[in-house]
């Protein structure tokens, strides 16, 4: 990484503009506090109307040392910090992985339709919660647990396939090989869903994505992936940027780029298992986040990378808010809501980027 | 416990008037299912209240009450004819040729047409191989005596116990697959696309018995299966006893409170029902509203996905589970133990195949829920 930083100027016009003279920290203040108010407002609405002053109230005698007891009642306190707030903040980090995870991918495999389940996990992930969720005496509580095997196991075989088929300097195997896992662990995902059409309900809304029931325990649950799969993706800015300009140039840079990318395949795919294993198979927030901040922002991953985590968490954030209040005290479909938006963005992004060419 | 059979009652004969062939019948055939002009019939007990709610305040026996172009006309209960003079009416107009009789009547009812949400269907002899593929026709099947005729059910038919269930699967029927028990009644409770037409092709009758909005589209399909399978009498008279078993279970249980509520659990991720789905209707029964109709009946077909922040501030009376959780879970969810259900213990497993289904054993459910209130309201 240093040393291709010593080796001087980037070979080519396009990575010159996106590299030199970038300021990573106004893009990054200007998320950071979108982020503030969109946590703020989400965790201040809710299906159950309760005050501000309620609200406020119950957060502030949950913080440490300050010895402040809310006068509201148990039920409020039970809404707002054992329903509302973990929502929240899952809402937050599973969006903030999967828009890392999007960015990422996108990065090291240089396809902007790139996302977090480019290499099967999501195929994977739903094979193992249909699994958990046909087979008779398993509960509700072993799924996310399937879900996580589920993906961890695709993308290794996506990935054990890909690379021995493929030419070495290629992603592109390792991508058709995660075309054909992913059908091959639907189909049996689909089968099994036919075979216990009883069952259909529930495994129709996991793969729709809710975090209806979202609570602490999944938020320490998928906290340890989050922050490590983020730590390693961050480190990796510098070097995603480097693969931007190919492989032969980056390698002549002194980047392994089939290092890079089996480590952070590996770091977003971590990250990305875990949090669809407590959310469901969420669409799209890996894809339009990640352009979104491209298109208002630079392409270089020194930005697009922590501000797409960010701006991840904001935007998922935001889209539970709409699932749980459009048709509130009814709960919509979360991917239906970021399937929703993504549907009309992608379109858009895919027709600025004709006049707006090198985005990625 | 299916050999047992009422008498037949007064009230029987309104349903029996709604006869096969509308020409003999005073009635016509009542819709078992949507009918365009016709709204469906629904069975109420007691007065209606003004809000909906089918309360009972107090029990004024069955009637069958026809909402006709909003305005509802209750046709009090005449008699006069008996089922049975009924049937042997049709008997002697509808001319047979002699096909082997069952032992009950002098004569075979058939062929006879039966009219179910697929269409009229004609069946030209007592069928003696039948093919349920909808759980719920099975139940009914073996209720009304025609068990024996049964050749194969669906996978899913695991009730009563005995019944020869198969591999296949009512959800994705493969009509090859369907003729090597060589049907000579098929019952579906799903249908998909084309498949009514492959049946036609091969010439096997189908019913098609959906699921049930209320339980007086319930008891039709009780009567239309046991037209079909030569078993009307007996359909009568199961009716009839599921009838009086649902009214003696509202008249024994103890009177909620008004607005007491219930949460009914359909999955872990908040699924429920509201009061005008079949369940709902059934459970209003007994006085209780679902918290559910919060998000307006008809939201997601009357099945929406609740938020927990709703559950918890709608506080319900009871919570009904039916998707295996257990109480003890329910209560260890992080805020559920603000709930004055989980504190009172009023939170009820229910039988999931039972409350999936609108079949003969929903007076059992309905017991179950009838036992915890008088457990709770003393």
């Amino acid at each position: 990484m240093r040393g291709w930083r010593r080796r001087g100027e980037p070979p080519t016009p396009a990575i010159t503009s996106a590299v030199a003279g970038v300021s990573a920290g106004t893009p990054i203040l200007v998320a950071a506090v979108v982020l503030v108010v969109v946590a703020v407002v989400s965790t201040a609405v809710g299906p159950a109307n309760l005050s501000l002053a309620t609200v406020v109230g119950v957060l502030v005698s949950h913080v440490p040392l300050i010895h402040y007891h809310a006068s509201a009642s148990a039920v409020a306190n039970a809404i707002v910090w054992e329903i509302r707030l973990p929502r929240v903040v899952l809402a937050g980090l599973v969006g903030s992985m999967l828009a890392a995870g999007g960015a990422s991918y996108q990065g090291v495999f240089r396809n902007p339709l790139a996302d977090p389940y480019l290499l099967g996990v999501a195929a994977g992930a739903g094979l193992g919660a249909t699994i958990a969720i046909v087979t008779p005496r398993a509960s509700f509580e072993w799924l996310p647990i399937a879900a996580f095997l589920g993906g961890a196991v695709a993308v290794s075989l996506t990935y054990l396939v890909g690379a021995r088929t493929g030419q070495r300097s290629s992603g592109t195997s390792i991508v058709l090989a995660g075309v054909a896992v992913a059908a091959l662990f639907t189909a049996v995902q689909t089968d099994l869903q036919q075979q216990h059409a009883a069952d259909l309900q529930p495994v129709y809304s996991w793969i729709l994505g809710s975090l209806a029931t979202a609570s602490w325990t999944d938020v320490r649950l998928i906290l340890p992936y989050v922050v490590v799969s983020g730590a390693v993706l961050l480190a990796h800015r510098r070097l995603l940027d480097a693969l931007r300009v190919g492989e032969e140039e980056a390698s002549s840079l002194g980047v392994h780029p089939q290092r890079v990318r089996l480590v952070v395949v590996a770091a977003a795919t971590l990250g990305t298992a875990a949090a669809v294993s407590v959310s469901g198979l969420i669409g799209f927030v890996g894809i339009i986040v990640p352009h979104l901040v491209r298109l208002t922002t630079n392409a270089s991953y020194r930005v697009v990378l922590p501000v797409s985590m960010i701006s991840g968490a904001s935007f998922l954030i935001l889209a539970d808010l709409g699932a749980r209040m459009l048709e509130s005290p009814a709960e919509v479909p979360l991917g239906v809501v970021t399937a929703f938006v993504g549907g009309p963005f992608f379109i858009f992004v895919l027709r600025s980027r004709r006049s707006q060419q090198g985005v990625l | 416990m299916y050999a047992e059979r009422a008498p037949v009652r007064r009230s029987d004969v309104a349903i029996a008037k709604s006869g096969v062939i509308p020409v003999l019948s005073r009635n016509g055939d009542a819709p078992s299912g949507d009918e365009s002009g016709r709204l469906r019939c629904v069975d109420v007990i007691g007065p209606r209240r003004k809000d909906g709610s089918f309360r009972s305040v107090e029990w004024t026996g069955f009637r069958v009450l026809r909402v006709v172009n909003g305005e509802m006309t209750m046709r009090a209960v005449r008699s006069g004819l008996s089922a049975l003079v009924i049937t042997s009416m049709f008997l002697l107009a509808s001319s047979v040729s002699g096909a082997s009789s069952p032992p009950s009547h002098a004569r075979s009812p058939f062929p006879v047409t039966v009219r179910s949400a697929g269409g009229s269907v004609t069946i030209v002899s007592r069928p003696t191989s039948i093919v349920s593929l909808s759980a719920t026709a099975t139940e009914m099947l073996y209720a009304i005596g025609a068990g024996p005729q049964v050749r194969a059910v669906d996978k899913y038919s695991n009730y009563p116990p005995g019944t020869p269930i198969t591999n296949l699967d009512g959800f994705s029927v493969n009509a090859e697959a369907l003729t090597k028990y060589h049907p000579d009644l098929v019952v579906v409770a799903y249908e998909p696309a084309g498949f009514m037409a492959q049946m036609a092709k091969l010439k096997i009758p189908v019913l098609y018995e959906p699921a049930a909005p209320t339980l007086a589209v319930a008891y039709h399909q009780y009567l239309g299966l046991g037209r079909a399978t030569g078993n009307y009498a007996r359909a009568v008279a199961e009716v009839s006893r599921l009838k009086s078993r649902i009214a003696r279970i509202v008249r024994t249980t103890p009177h909620v409170p008004a607005g007491t509520t219930y949460y009914y659990e359909l999955d872990p991720t908040y699924y429920s029902v509201t009061s005008h789905t079949f369940m709902g209707q059934v459970l209003g029964l007994l006085g209780l509203k679902s918290i559910a109709d919060g998000a307006g009946v008809n939201t997601n077909g009357g099945y929406p996905q609740l938020n927990a922040e709703f559950i918890l501030q709608a506080n319900p009376d009871y919570i009904f589970l039916t998707d295996g959780v257990t109480p003890h879970s329910v209560a260890a969810r992080p805020g559920w133990s603000v709930l004055s259900a989980v504190s009172h213990h009023r939170i009820v497993s229910l039988n999931a195949d039972i409350a999936s289904r609108w079949g003969p054993r929903i007076v059992d459910l309905l017991q179950a829920v009838a036992n915890a209130i008088t457990k709770f309201q003393r």
